[in-house]
């Protein structure tokens, strides 16, 4: 009883280990299609009778050698953790090429269970296995499996215990290598040994074989030099002997080793059946002339469908962010100056609300991501990239990570765990954030329908995507050129068969993805949008009393007369206090002692009801196209007809007396606000900073924004959400669109895209770029070349625009 | 299948060849030994449009080497 066994999943890219991880348990994990999806090492734990296993899944490898971080982290798992069991995924339709790691995990002398997966697919085409004698013949346990239908998985624990309790032999055969490189690795072997106080992590045979692999890993762990010397004197002896490297022989009689298994258990070793389909759909998708305009034509439909679906839930969430600001604002009594009520409203609602909104189009964009992973195009199209990818000194499975890109930077980042090369790697991780992401695409869709018309907001979009495409073939050419100079390394990649996605593989994919988004939101924007609210309530403006007061007395002064003149016309005495009566509008008219002023309060209320309900109402076309707009000019003809005279009176008042004094009282608020947000923390920034945005053609409330955007790009849109908000923008994008239409230019909304684009990448990129590349110099060297490239453009852009006279 | 030792490059589509040698380094012949690519290996060229990576199939497997790599494969 409560006995606990550690286990870990191992097998190559494609063989289903994952969807066998899901099954025993339960956990939210994707189905890889390609290395580097699956990064680090995913745990759960479930329970098999009364026996509680905790199961390590491992990044699919196709062998341990150490070259690629996947294979490092396997191995480094293995030997650390020491696993009591692992269970090696084996895809039955490609047993061949699978059982290549099985070797090596069998050189490790880790117990082993066998998983044979897809048993079905491999008896369809007609592969007879003989499980028992294989099974004999590696001296480990074979179980067969369905991992789709979940078939086989009690077996799989059943032989896991056997192994672990010592029932069944789980630990494989040796490998021999032949009677040239036996005695070799014995050599070694017994000079490891010699030094009594070095203890092997694994076993002195496999640090003995892995040396004359020439092994870095293991070299580096030897710290006697007779060992290496020994070592290098062998590889030597046996490069001369054999005619080829020790290890290029190794691997080839490991395959020796596999075939002689395969053949003596009547196996066919491979099942080339399964391409049949694949090869026919790819004679269509990858065809050498058809296949670029194919892939570039899917592309567009990925962005459309993203674009025009993502479109309607974006409006209602635009909607209930608005709405909730507007309640929760209602808490305070109107015009209050309470800290809290705008740290809730402007601060976080206004913050987080606008980067959630953009949260369906970005859960589209990863959905039809994940589509084309899982169905297994995404590898075709790093093959049909290759060719254009290698002018610019990179490779095709480049091409992955930096589509990744277009939904975020950071798990693009972390795919480019797939490259063999690091000089590729850093290539490819430096010009990620150039492929334009998800985040910034809020940007663009504050931005775009604000300054363009509605004919021309694709192309722009198009444009700013593509500008970001061809910045980032130059950044490349170049780095290839300079810094990350030599020779590209040509690629090497599976292409799976291709297979219809399941609905759950792609939903938890879409879901992992997005939900990064979603964290990302809750966690460092929310932090940044109170930092940054706080920055922008901060030092607050001491009030001074005769500011305004000018301006203010003029305005009420106004009000005044306009008040005396419309008690002098409805005759009333002149001791009358009518301002103080509309200020307040009693409830009950009927209080009232004059029955026309009586009449004229009931009036006045009744056409405010009826502006106050059509308020919401967008003014769209012309009045007589629009029912809603039809109705209410009905409502109001109806009131005025009922009592013209006083009809006039109340428009009089409306118009001429309470409408100019609001007027005026709400411009002085705005410019309080603008002068309390100047005087600010990161109002004395922005300004601060002016002669820096000047050339580009922002101002400081544009140039505070951006300062914002530096720690996650979604942010500008809050911040200017922020800024804007003393119009009455929070959470409602149409009215900031307004304001930012009415302050810029369409030139200057084009430079806020083009910076937007290329500038610093956010903070999170900034750090997977440091974690990835092991380098903080690489991470400071991106987010520098960067945004100086994006001040070159975007002042470039600016300055020959107004040259030219575009759109100011 | 003659005896004379060809670039793979030069294999057209369709053709079933044997592996003899690459010539590349270290790192480039372990990645093509644990995909399945040894000395002796069979496999076909599925794909060489004289233009672009290759596909090749072995061992169940369909395979894309960049052409850069196929260059350095020496074949019969």
């Amino acid at each position: 009883m409560g006995r606990i066994i550690k286990a870990a999943l191992a097998g190559n890219p494609n063989s289903g280990k994952t969807t066998i991880f899901n099954n025993l348990t339960g956990a939210r994990h994707h189905v890889a299609n390609y290395p580097g999806v699956t990064v680090s090492t995913e745990e759960g734990d479930f329970t098999f009778g009364d026996t509680e296993f905790v199961l390590t899944d491992l990044p699919g490898t196709y062998s341990l050698a150490a070259y690629s971080p996947e294979e490092r982290i396997a191995r480094d798992f293995i030997i650390r953790e020491k696993p009591d069991v692992v269970l090696n995924v084996v895809d039955a339709t490609n047993i061949e090429r699978n059982l290549y790691l099985t070797t090596q995990l069998m050189e490790l002398g880790v117990p082993l269970v066998l998983v044979f997966n897809m048993s079905d697919m491999a008896q369809e085409h007609g592969a007879a296995i003989d499980i028992a004698r294989l099974s004999t013949l590696l001296r480990v346990p074979v179980v067969e499996t369905v991992g789709h239908k979940r078939r086989g998985m009690d077996e799989i624990c059943r032989a896991a215990i056997d192994v672990v309790e010592g029932r069944r032999e789980g630990c494989g055969v040796p490998l021999h290598y032949g009677h040239d490189i036996d005695p070799a690795i014995a050599s070694i072997e017994s000079e490891i040994g010699a030094d009594k106080t070095f203890v092997p992590e694994v076993s002195a045979r496999w640090m003995a074989v892995k040396l004359l692999e020439n092994d870095a890993c293991v070299r580096e762990k030897i710290t006697r030099t007779p060992v290496l010397e020994l070592a290098d004197r062998q590889r030597a002896h046996l490069a001369q002997l054999l005619g080829d490297r020790p290890e290029t022989v190794i691997a080839s009689r490991r395959y020796g080793f596999i075939s002689g298994a395969c053949t003596e258990s009547l196996l066919p070793a491979s099942v080339e059946a399964r391409h049949i389909q694949s090869d026919k759909i790819d004679a269509v998708l990858t065809h050498p002339f058809w296949g670029l305009p194919i892939f570039l034509a899917l592309m567009y439909v990925v962005f459309a469908f993203t674009f025009t679906l993502g479109d309607y839930p974006t409006g209602w969430l635009e909607s209930f962010f608005g709405w909730a600001g507007g309640v929760i604002g209602g808490f305070w009594p109107e015009g209050s100056d309470s800290l809290l009520r705008s740290l809730l409203v402007d601060g976080i609602i206004g913050g987080v609300g606008g980067v959630i909104s953009f949260l369906p189009n970005i859960l589209l964009l990863f959905l039809a991501i994940a589509f084309l992973e899982d169905s297994g195009y995404m590898s075709r199209a790093a093959f049909i990239m290759d060719h254009l990818m290698h002018k610019i000194g990179l490779h095709g499975q480049s091409f992955i990570p930096m589509l990744i890109g277009f939904g975020c930077s950071v798990p693009a980042i972390l795919a480019t765990r797939t490259l063999d090369s690091r000089r590729d790697r850093i290539t490819t991780i430096m010009i990620i954030p150039l492929m334009s992401c998800g985040a910034r695409l809020t940007v663009y869709a504050l931005i775009i329908p604000a300054f363009f018309p509605v004919h021309w907001q694709g192309p722009v979009l198009w444009l700013i995507y593509f500008t970001g495409i061809l910045l980032a073939v130059g950044s490349a050419w170049v780095l290839r050129h300079t810094l990350l100079k030599g020779e590209s390394v040509p690629m090497v990649m599976e292409l799976p068969p291709y297979r219809i996605p399941t609905l759950l593989s792609v939903a938890v994919h879409t879901w992992e993805r997005s939900w990064e988004y979603l964290k990302k939101a809750g966690t460092v924007i929310l932090s940044i949008s109170i930092v940054l609210w706080a920055m922008t309530a901060f030092p607050r403006k001491p009030g001074e009393a005769g500011a305004f007061a000018a301006e203010e007395a003029a305005a009420q002064d106004l009000y005044n007369q306009g008040i005396r003149d419309l008690a002098h016309q409805m005759d009333l005495p002149a001791d009358f206090d009518l301002g103080s009566l509309l200020q307040d509008l009693p409830d009950d008219e009927f209080a009232i002692q004059d029955p026309g002023l009586a009449h004229f309060v009931s009036m006045l209320k009744q056409k405010r009801a009826i502006e106050r309900r059509y308020a919401h109402h967008p003014v769209r076309g012309e009045l007589h196209d629009d029912p809603v707009l039809l109705e209410k000019e009905l409502l109001l003809t109806r009131l005025r007809s009922a009592d013209p005279a006083t009809c006039r009176l109340v428009a009089q008042y409306e118009e001429k007396v309470f409408g100019p004094r609001d007027q005026a009282l709400r411009k002085i608020e705005r410019r309080r606000h603008a002068e309390g947000l100047s005087y600010s923390m990161i109002g004395r920034l922005g300004h601060a900073l002016d002669p820096v945005w000047r050339p580009m053609g922002f101002d400081w409330r544009i140039g505070t924004a951006l300062i914002g955007a530096f720690a996650a790009k979604e942010v500008f849109v809050a911040q200017m959400g922020i800024i804007f908000a003393s119009g009455g923008a929070d959470g409602n994008a149409d009215a900031l669109r307004g304001q930012l239409r009415a302050a810029y230019s369409p030139l200057v909304g084009l430079c806020i895209l083009l910076f937007t684009l290329i500038s610093s990448p956010c903070l999170a990129t900034v750090a997977a770029t440091r974690k990835e590349t092991e380098s903080w110099g690489w991470a400071v060297f991106q987010m520098a070349w960067l945004t100086v490239l994006a001040y070159a453009v975007t002042v470039a852009v600016f300055q020959i625009g107004r040259l030219l006279g575009w759109g100011i | 299948m003659s005896e004379a030792l060809k670039n793979l490059a030069t294999v057209e589509s369709g053709h079933q060849v044997e592996l003899v040698r690459v010539n590349s380094g270290h790192a480039m012949q372990s990645r093509l030994a644990s995909m399945g690519l040894v000395p002796g290996t069979m496999f076909k060229v599925v794909r060489n449009d004289h233009r672009g990576p290759f596909i090749i199939g072995l061992k169940g497997a369909r395979v894309v080497l960049g052409r850069g790599m196929a260059d350095r494969i020496e074949v019969r």
